[in-house]
């Protein structure tokens, strides 16, 4: 299974977007093929390999769905 | 796409562990919020439970909510509350304060509350140097009640209430009334931040510590006003509402410290001090 730098509580989600425009490496974006308990779509990570775990998503975000990590070690050398 | 959660627990021998970078704060409750998607209100939540958690605050605050969409702060943040009638907060924070020296006392207002129908509770208060922080979320309208005129709501700004636009001539100017505020002696610090950007975030959220710090050194009364967004009462998509806030509401409620008179330093959680400590004029 892939490393993934974020943990999305998908069901606190709105689908506003804000994080989609603040992550610098454009890899959020809403997941159109599903709706969460709120009735929105949900944010996803699209390219966990490509996240620098910088948390801007993470500081934007009014509805504090991230948490955030660093990659372990091993994970950055792959 | 399934992805491994990961987590500081067990890593494999050899193994080093991921490191925690974000996390929501344990004050912020972990349930869904009755906001609009994108609204501010949330950001500004978060914010004061990370300041709160990071001056060991929770279990010495007494909050008081204003009427407004931010009504349900008590089920958002894990503190102790006080619903004030709409405007009032000062007033109850007041009360608060001559009875529980000892507390951390907070409000937290809309521009609807605290520069309409509470200007003179706010006002007085800061007269009186009551030592309370207050937290200040301009959003330039009258959310909660579907988007009416506020008297921050800018020039030209079309409200439910100003269907053509705020004109001068009929409805006067936009009040800056945290400039106002800080005229006056009692007031220790007086700031404004927004919640624009992630940089613009970080700035906000240090002036809340440093309002939040004043009230723990004995110092006097403390704003912090919070530029924020409505997207559903300004007719925008959530993006569009922040491209609108970076641009004419950051023109015309300039952003920075508006003033800083200094708290004596006092390295003491024990604020026992039954009376106001007011700074030189
Ligand atoms: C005494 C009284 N007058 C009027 C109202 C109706 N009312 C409820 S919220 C509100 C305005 C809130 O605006 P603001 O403080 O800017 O909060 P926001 O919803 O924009 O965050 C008004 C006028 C009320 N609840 N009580
Ligand atoms: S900022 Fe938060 S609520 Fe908005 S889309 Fe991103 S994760 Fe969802
Ligand atoms: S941590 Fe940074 S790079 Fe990763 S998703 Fe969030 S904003 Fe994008
Ligand atoms: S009406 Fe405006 S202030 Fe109220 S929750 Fe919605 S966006 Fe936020
Ligand atoms: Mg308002």
């Amino acid at each position: 299974m892939p490393w993934a730098p974020i943990v999305i509580a998908e069901d606190h989600c709105k689908g506003c977007e804000l994080c989609v425009t603040a992550c610098p490496k454009h890899v959020l974006a809403l997941d159109r093929s599903r709706i969460n308990v709120l009735g929105y779509h949900p944010v996803e990570l699209t390219d966990a390999a490509a996240c620098t775990s910088c948390a801007f998503c993470a500081r934007v975000c009014p509805d504090a769905v991230f948490t955030v990590w660093a990659a372990p070690r091993e994970e950055l050398q792959r | 796409m399934t992805l491994h959660t990961p987590g500081p627990e067990s890593p494999a021998p050899g193994a080093s562990a991921a490191r925690l970078i974000y996390a929501r704060p344990e004050v912020l409750r972990d349930r869904s919020t009755h906001y609009c998607p994108g609204c501010g209100h949330g950001v500004v939540h978060r914010l004061l439970a990370e300041v709160l958690t990071e001056l060991d605050l929770p279990a010495h605050t007494i909050a008081v909510a204003p009427v407004g969409c931010a009504v349900f702060a008590y089920d958002y943040l894990d503190i102790d509350f006080v619903e004030a009638p709409h405007g009032r907060a000062p007033a109850v924070a007041t009360g608060i304060r001559r009875v529980r020296p000892e507390a951390f006392v907070l409000t937290y207002q809309g521009d609807g509350d605290l520069a309409a129908i509470g200007t003179a509770e706010i006002v007085h208060a800061a007269a009186r140097g009551e030592r309370i922080t207050a937290i200040f979320v301009n959003n330039g309208i009258y959310g909660m009640t579907g988007g009416q005129m506020a008297p921050t709501t800018l020039l030209g700004q079309k409200t439910t209430s100003s269907p053509f636009g705020r004109d001068a001539a009929l409805m006067g100017y936009p009040i800056r009334i945290t400039e106002m505020l800080a005229q006056l002696p009692g007031v220790t610090y007086a700031a404004r931040g927004t919640i624009a950007d992630v940089g613009s975030i970080g700035k906000l959220k240090a002036m809340i510590k440093r309002a939040c710090q004043v009230q723990m050194e004995g110092g006097g009364f403390a704003i912090v006003e919070a530029l924020s967004n409505c997207p559903v009462g300004w007719g925008m998509t959530p993006q569009q509402s922040i491209e609108h806030l970076k641009g004419p509401v950051v023109e015309a409620y300039p952003l920075g410290v508006i003033v800083d008179r200094g708290a004596v330093a006092q390295p003491t959680h024990d604020l026992g001090c039954p009376s106001p400590a007011h700074p030189e004029a």
